[in-house]
């Protein structure tokens, strides 16, 4: 247990899922809570916050106890301070947007707010939006007012509810890339709900695997697609993700120079810091220095680091030396004499290297 | 998609909606125009006609002011919560909507009458009901706030949830959040219910007849002058008529105003 993090136990029934869950966010740490819809995801957010009184368990923040049922205390949800972006942002429409962020400054003297709110909106790059309604505001304008709102009572934890599944995907990587900045320097712990293992791999620092109520597995991304403990979160993180740099090559091709080392090319994106994501099952791998006439684009020189079998698939965790995973059939893995230490060539198509903003 | 009503269609629509507008507007028209404005404005000069007026208006306001304060909460306690013989709750609220006029004045006789229990202790308090002001209140009290509170129920529905949680993590405790964002969220919705319970109270006429009486100056409202007067003063009775339709036709184009331009336009 983390000092000053925030850490849950808890058990409740919704409908016909148990949801029984155990978490621990250090300050600073977002932890992503991924799975499909249904899982209870939200859920674990609406306990933390109080909008959900679990039929047991413990919720502690810092040295503030938030529910104990054993002891039978339960914090109402305003003496929380949770920061709770929502997933439609939730937005009061009767209220401009400084009115909106002033809300959760009630406890401020009234003369502080109003430039209090306007200063927040200011930093979200919205000062001259601080006087329209919610209505008036495009979708990326309305998630920043939430954030400055979610963030202007100064929380003691941050929960963000798929903060970026409500806008376009023009307006999704500008989005992101602030919102990683808002969490890398909230001091806070900080737990991201997203059904997206990509953007929870971009965003988190460890993610939270959540099935039918329960973390059905918890580690780094590259950790959950390299070892997966189940089938299901094999097939759940799906996506491996690389960071790097773009540039324009020949041909209209996208070259992406990888943090670490490595070159990749794309066949779309744009210049600048990126994230390339390729599927497990597009890699395919060789013995070194056998030479491969294939259409594949790229080629990196990895070093294995686990094998672990998921059924009669097998995970092949890599390093690039950013993690990389492969997968493939138990004979290949046999034929090629795959071990933790050995090295190996992995080769994938441009077509199947997905290049997104970062 | 919407096609252009052809041939005799279109006819048909054309005439029905004449029909439609004349008779219902004629009767409305008719008021202003059986008399001369100075013959109507100089009719309300008379005593009797000031004396409704200004009673209609005041037991109305008190009426109104009793269902806001009561009837906002209860709606938003109603509609917030679910628990099971809810639906039944909310029938029986609005029950007198449907009540006959003289049934609601029966009722009224048969709980707070000068007979009862209840109105025995109210008169011992010193609140005479029976053949006073108050008990003009409290007959516009009972017709006129189930409309005001299905409308309010419905209004607080309507509100999307996670804007009350939303205040909720904002540090704002339940009686915060219904005056700040429920009630502002809802606020259409409930003029919209002032309006029609105002309109109502305001034409109220049987049930105040029946537990009031109509005495000049204390219980007698501008629907019982009209009645009292129409058989012997026609013009006052059209005085205090058009007086009545112009305010309704205030309060209707106010409520339209607060739920925007557009519904003025339409």
């Amino acid at each position: 247990m983390s000092p000053g993090g925030l850490n849950m136990d808890v058990r409740t029934q919704l409908g016909e899922v148990e949801l029984d869950v155990a978490l621990d966010v250090a300050p600073g740490e977002c932890l992503a809570l991924a799975g499909p819809s249904g899982a209870g995801k939200t859920s674990v957010l609406r306990a933390v916050a109080g909008l959900l009184a679990p039929v047991r368990g413990r919720i502690t923040c810092g040295q503030e106890v938030w529910l104990d049922t054993a002891r039978g205390v339960t914090l109402p949800a305003e003496r929380r301070r949770c920061g709770y972006l929502f997933q439609e942002y939730a937005l009061f429409g009767h209220l401009s947007a400084w009115r909106n962020v002033a809300y959760a400054l009630h406890e401020s003297p009234r003369a502080a707010r109003e430039p209090r709110a306007r200063a927040l909106l200011e930093s979200f790059a919205l000062g001259d939006r601080a006087d329209a309604r919610p209505a008036t505001l495009s979708g990326g304008e309305r998630q920043r007012v939430a954030l400055a709102r979610a963030l202007a009572r100064r929380p003691a934890a941050l929960l963000l509810d798929e903060p970026l599944s409500a806008l376009d995907a023009r307006t999704r990587a500008a989005a992101s890339r602030e919102l990683g900045a808002v969490i890398r320097d909230a001091a806070v712990p900080v737990l991201l709900v997203t059904h997206d293992f990509a953007e929870a791999a971009l965003l988190a620092d460890r993610i939270a695997v959540m099935d039918q109520g329960s973390v059905v597995q918890q580690g780094t991304a590259s950790a959950l697609a390299a070892e997966p403990a189940s089938a299901f979160v094999a097939d759940f993180s799906g996506a491996v993700v690389l960071t790097g740099e773009a540039r324009r090559g020949e041909e209209g091709v996208i070259m992406v120079a990888l943090d670490g080392g490595g070159e990749l090319t794309a066949l779309d994106g744009a210049p600048g810091a990126v994230a390339v994501s390729v599927y497990p099952w597009e890699i395919a791998l060789a013995r070194p220095g056998e030479s491969m006439h294939d259409s594949a684009r790229n080629h990196l020189d990895v070093e294995v680091v686990s094998v672990t079998a998921v059924g009669p698939r097998v995970r092949v965790g890599l390093a690039a030396p950013q993690p990389l995973t492969a997968e493939l059939s138990a004979t290949s893995v046999r034929e090629l004499g795959l071990a933790p230490g050995g090295r190996a060539v992995a080769s994938f198509k441009a077509a199947a290297t997905r290049v997104l903003p970062r | 998609m919407r096609t252009a009503a052809g041939g005799w269609f279109a006819v048909l629509l054309t005439v029905a909606l004449a029909a439609a507008l004349t008779f219902l507007t004629l009767p409305i028209v008719a008021i202003f125009a059986q008399q001369p404005p100075g013959e109507l404005i100089s009719a309300l000069g008379e005593e009797g006609a000031l004396d409704a007026l200004w009673l209609s208006l005041r037991t109305t306001a008190a009426a109104l002011v009793l269902i806001l304060l009561v009837g906002t909460p209860a709606a938003y306690g109603i509609a917030l919560r679910r628990f099971r013989g809810r639906a039944l709750l909310i029938t029986l609220v609005e029950l007198p909507l449907v009540l006959p006029p003289a049934v609601a004045g029966i009722a009224l006789l048969a709980a707070v009458g000068p007979a009862t229990l209840l109105g025995r202790a109210a008169q011992d308090a010193g609140l005479q009901l029976t053949l006073a002001t108050a008990g003009v209140v409290v007959a516009l009290t009972f017709v006129a706030a189930p409309f005001y509170l299905r409308q309010a129920i419905a209004s607080f529905e309507a509100i999307d949830p996670t804007l009350l949680d939303a205040s909720r993590t904002l540090g704002a405790a339940p009686a915060r959040t219904f005056w700040r964002v429920a009630i502002p969220t809802a606020l259409p919705g409930l003029v919209a219910g002032t309006a029609l319970a105002l309109g109502r109270a305001l034409g109220e006429f049987g049930a105040t007849l029946m537990f009031a009486g109509s005495f000049q100056g204390v219980t007698q409202t501008v629907p019982l002058a009209i009645y009292d007067r129409f058989a012997t003063d026609f013009t006052a009775a059209l005085a205090l008529s058009a007086v009545l339709v112009a305010v309704s036709a205030a309060i209707l184009l106010s409520v339209k105003l607060v739920r925007g331009p557009d519904a003025v336009a339409r």
